[in-house]
C-alpha cells in the first residue's frame, strides 16, 4: 500500500469515528438551530462543571497549603527540639568541669593548690570522676604567671599576662575558650575561673578539657540522611568536625546566625543554592555555636509524597467529573434535540394531514362543480344526437354525428379526471382497511402524472406479475406514499428520463415495490438523512424537507418498510415493502392519525 | 313506467326528461323539492331519478318525504360525488339505494331503470 492511500484510509478512519461520536443535534441541518443546541450544551457544561470543580480546586487548594504547613512547621519544631535537647547535654558538659573548678579553687587555698603534688592528685582525681576529659591544670596568680603546673607538658613560669583569655577571665572570674590544638595537637579547649582574694590580689585555676566527649555525642546524635551537627565559634571556625560544611577548625562555609538567646530554626541557602533547615543556638557563657543543618528537600521527601497523591487525587477527580458531566450534557442536549425534532415533525405531519384533508375536500367540490355543467353538456350532446337519430333529419350527415361523439368523448374523459380527482380526495378520509390490488393503484397514482411524463418525455414503465395477491391496507396512504416517491424521482429526473416500477412478492407475507430513477441520485451523506424532517437539498427551491420524512411515517403507519439506495448520477432506487395484511394495532394507530 | 326527474339543474334535467320521453317513456321533471313533491302528491308516478344534492335539502330526505306520499315509489339517484367505489359508476348503498355518477350515458340509465322494474312495464 503506497503512503497516500493509507494516509486517506487513516483519514477517513478518523472521520469514519468522530461521525460516529458526534452528537447528532451537531449536525443539525439548520446552523442557527445547531448554535443554540450547542450553545445550550456548552453552557450546561461550564455552569455544571464550574459549581463542581471549583470547590473541588479550592479545598485542595486549601488542604495543600495546610498540610505544606503542617509538614514543613512539624520538622521545624522537630529540629528545634534536637538542637534544645543537645545544647542542653553539651550546656551541662561545660557547666559539670566549670563548676568542678569552681568548686576545687574553693575548697582548696592557695598553699594546697601550689603544691604540686596535691595538684597532681587533684587531676587525678579529676580524670577518674569525669572521664578523659581533663588534660592537664594549671594554677596563675593575678600578674599572669602560672606557679604551678601538672600535666603532660612542661608549662611552669609560663607568663599569660598578656593573654586575651587571662585578661578575660580577670574581668569575668570565668573563661571557656575556643577549640584549639595547642602543642600535642589534640584538639581541647582551656577552662578557667579565679579565685578573689581578700587583700585585692586573686589566683586562677586553669584546665584544659578534651572535646571527644562534645564530639561523640554530635556524632551520636540522631540526625538521618543527609543531617549534620557541628559547633562554630562566633567567627565561624568550626569547633567540631563537619560532614559537610567545611574543615576542623577552619572556616565554615555556612555563615554565623544572628544572635538569639533561644534556640532558633531558619531556613537559608547554600552558596550553591540548595535549601536547608538549620537549627542553632548560641550556648550561654561560651564562644560555641551548636548547629544542627538538615537538607529541605529530605525533610519535605514526605511532603512531596503527600503532594504527588494531592495533585493526583484532584486530577482523577476533575476528569471523572469532567467526563460524567460531558456525557450527561451530550446525552441531555442530545435527548432534548430529538423531543424537539419529534414535537416539530409531529407538527408538521398533523399539519401536513390537514393540508391534505384540504386538497381533499376542495378537489372534490370542484369537482363535483364541473361535473354538472359536464353533465348538461353530455344531456344536451346526447338530445342532439337523439334528434339526429329520431328525426332521420341528419341521421346520414357523418360529420355532425363525428362531431357530436367528439364532444360525448371528450365530456367523457372529463369525466374520468372529475372522477379520479373525487376518489383520490376520498380515499384520503378513508380509514378502514380494504382489499387492494396495488398494480391498479400505482397506475392510477401514475395517471396523475401522465401528462406530465408525456410532456417531459419520461418513459414509465410497470412490471407485475400477473397473478399478483391483493394486500390489505389503506388506500390513501399507499396513495400519498406512491404519489411522494414517483414525484420525487420526477423531479430528480432530466427530460427524457425512465422511470420503472417492479413489483414482485416477497417471502414474508409482503409484496415489495421498486421504484427506480435514472435521475441524479443522492450523495452518500445525504443519504442517510433522507428520511429525517426537514432534511432537504432543495430549501431554496421551495422543498419544505417532509416530503420524504412523512413518507417514511407513512410507511411507518401501514406496518412497511421503505429502503433507499442510490449511485450519484447514476439513479435511485426507493423499495416500498407492502405487509400483505395490516396489524389491528397498526390500524387504530392510524385511526387516530388521520382523524 | 311513469318517471319523475327532481334535479336543481333545469338545464340538465329537462334535456335528459326530453331524451326520455323521445325513447317513449312517460317522463317529467320538478327542478325543486317543493315542486317534486307538488307532482307526487298531483300525479302517480312509479319511479324518481333524484339529484342527491340539491339546494335546502339532500336527496335522501326528499326520498323520505316523498315516500311518505306515495309508499310504493322507486327511487335511482343521480350524483356528482362519486360514493363507494372509483372505477363503478354505479353503486349501492347499505340501504339499497342505486346511484349513478354525473355526468351518466343516458343508456346506462336506462339499463339500471329497467333493472329496477324487471316487469312488463319495461321502457323501449
Amino acid at each position: 500500500m503506497d503512503p497516500a492511500t493509507l494516509t486517506n484510509r487513516i483519514k477517513s478512519t478518523i472521520v469514519n469515528r468522530w461521525l460516529r461520536i458526534k452528537p447528532i443535534f451537531a449536525s443539525h441541518p439548520s446552523p442557527e438551530e445547531q448554535l443554540s443546541y450547542r450553545s445550550m450544551w456548552k453552557t450546561a457544561i461550564l455552569a455544571v462543571g464550574s459549581v463542581a470543580i471549583i470547590p473541588l480546586i479550592t479545598i485542595t487548594m486549601v488542604d495543600y497549603q495546610v498540610t505544606q504547613k503542617a509538614i514543613s512547621s512539624e520538622f521545624l519544631l522537630r529540629a528545634a527540639r534536637v538542637v534544645s535537647n543537645t545544647q542542653r547535654s553539651i550546656g551541662f558538659f561545660l557547666d559539670e568541669r566549670r563548676s568542678a573548678l569552681s568548686f576545687l579553687i574553693r575548697d582548696n587555698d592557695m598553699p594546697a593548690l601550689l603544691n604540686e603534688k596535691r595538684l597532681a592528685a587533684i587531676l587525678a582525681n579529676l580524670q577518674h570522676s569525669f572521664g578523659g576529659g581533663f588534660i592537664d591544670l594549671g594554677v596563675i596568680d593575678h600578674l599572669g604567671r602560672q606557679l604551678v603546673y601538672t600535666g603532660p607538658f612542661d608549662l611552669t613560669d609560663k607568663v599569660y599576662t598578656e593573654q586575651k583569655w587571662f585578661k578575660q577571665v580577670a574581668e569575668r572570674g570565668v573563661f571557656i575558650s575556643d577549640v584549639l590544638l595547642g602543642y600535642r595537637l589534640v584538639p581541647h579547649m582551656v577552662i578557667a575561673v579565679k579565685n578573689q582574694l581578700p587583700d585585692g590580689t586573686y589566683y586562677i585555676l586553669r584546665a584544659s578539657v578534651g572535646i571527644e566527649p562534645f564530639q561523640h555525642l554530635l556524632s551520636n546524635l540522631e540526625l538521618g540522611g543527609h543531617g549534620d551537627a557541628f559547633i562554630i565559634n562566633h567567627n565561624a571556625i568550626l569547633q567540631t568536625p563537619s560532614r559537610y560544611y567545611g574543615k576542623f577548625l577552619g572556616k565554615s562555609s555556612l555563615p554565623v546566625p544572628s544572635y538569639s538567646d533561644h534556640t532558633e530554626v531558619l531556613e537559608m541557602n547554600t552558596p550553591q543554592g540548595e535549601p536547608l533547615v538549620i537549627g542553632y543556638r548560641f550556648l550561654k557563657d561560651t564562644p560555641f555555636i551548636l548547629m544542627i543543618v538538615k537538607k529541605k528537600a529530605e525533610l519535605m521527601a514526605r511532603w512531596y509524597k503527600t503532594r504527588i497523591e494531592l495533585i493526583l487525587f484532584l486530577a482523577v477527580s476533575v476528569t471523572i467529573i469532567l467526563s460524567v458531566i460531558l456525557c450527561m450534557a451530550t446525552y441531555m442536549v442530545t435527548r432534548i434535540f430529538e423531543a424537539d425534532q419529534r414535537r416539530l415533525a409531529a407538527i408538521h405531519h398533523a399539519e401536513y394531514a390537514n393540508k391534505m384533508a384540504s386538497i381533499g375536500r376542495m378537489s372534490a367540490s370542484v369537482a363535483h362543480e364541473i361535473n354538472n355543467p359536464l353533465a348538461i353538456i353530455n344531456e344536451k350532446a346526447g338530445l342532439i344526437q337523439d334528434l339526429f337519430t329520431f328525426q332521420k333529419t341528419y341521421a346520414e350527415d357523418a360529420k355532425l354525428n363525428q362531431l357530436l361523439d367528439g364532444i360525448a368523448a371528450s365530456v367523457r374523459r372529463a369525466g374520468n379526471i372529475t372522477k379520479r380527482l373525487l376518489a383520490f380526495a376520498r380515499n384520503l378520509e378513508v380509514v378502514e382497511v380494504e382489499d387492494i390490488d396495488l398494480v391498479a393503484l400505482i397506475s392510477e397514482v401514475l395517471s396523475f402524472l401522465g401528462k406530465e411524463s408525456e410532456h417531459r418525455g419520461i418513459q414509465i414503465q410497470v412490471n407485475a406479475p400477473e397473478d399478483l395477491l391483493q394486500v390489505q391496507s389503506h388506500r390513501g396512504k399507499l396513495q400519498q406514499i406512491f404519489l411522494n416517491i414517483i414525484n420525487n424521482a420526477m423531479a430528480a429526473m432530466d427530460d427524457g428520463g425512465r422511470l420503472e416500477v417492479t413489483v414482485h412478492p416477497e417471502v414474508k407475507k409482503a409484496l415489495s415495490v421498486d421504484i427506480s430513477d435514472n435521475g441524479r441520485g443522492i450523495p452518500e451523506e445525504d443519504l442517510r438523512r433522507v428520511f429525517e424532517p426537514f432534511f432537504s437539498t432543495k430549501t431554496k427551491r421551495g422543498g419544505t424537507g417532509l416530503g420524504l420524512s412523512i413518507t417514511y411515517n407513512l410507511v411507518q403507519e401501514i406496518g412497511g418498510q421503505i429502503f433507499v439506495e442510490s449511485d450519484l448520477n447514476k439513479g435511485t432506487r426507493f423499495t416500498v415493502r407492502v405487509p400483505t395484511r395490516i396489524s389491528m394495532q397498526e390500524g387504530d394507530q392510524n385511526a387516530r392519525a388521520t382523524g | 313506467m311513469r318517471v319523475l326527474l327532481v334535479d336543481d339543474e333545469v338545464g340538465f334535467v329537462s334535456v335528459l326528461t326530453e331524451r326520455l320521453v323521445m325513447r317513449g317513456m312517460v317522463a317529467e321533471y320538478a327542478s325543486s323539492s317543493k315542486e317534486a313533491i307538488q307532482r307526487i302528491q298531483d300525479n302517480s308516478y312509479d319511479l324518481v331519478v333524484l339529484d342527491v344534492k340539491m339546494p335546502g335539502v339532500s336527496g335522501l330526505a326528499l326520498k323520505k318525504e316523498l315516500l311518505n306520499i306515495n309508499p310504493e315509489l322507486k327511487f335511482i339517484f343521480l350524483t356528482g360525488y362519486c360514493s363507494d367505489n372509483v372505477i363503478d359508476e354505479i353503486s349501492q348503498d347499505a340501504n339499497g339505494n342505486i346511484f349513478l355518477v354525473k355526468p351518466v350515458e343516458i343508456n346506462e340509465l336506462i339499463k339500471v331503470m329497467n333493472q329496477v322494474f324487471p316487469d312488463e312495464r319495461k321502457a323501449t
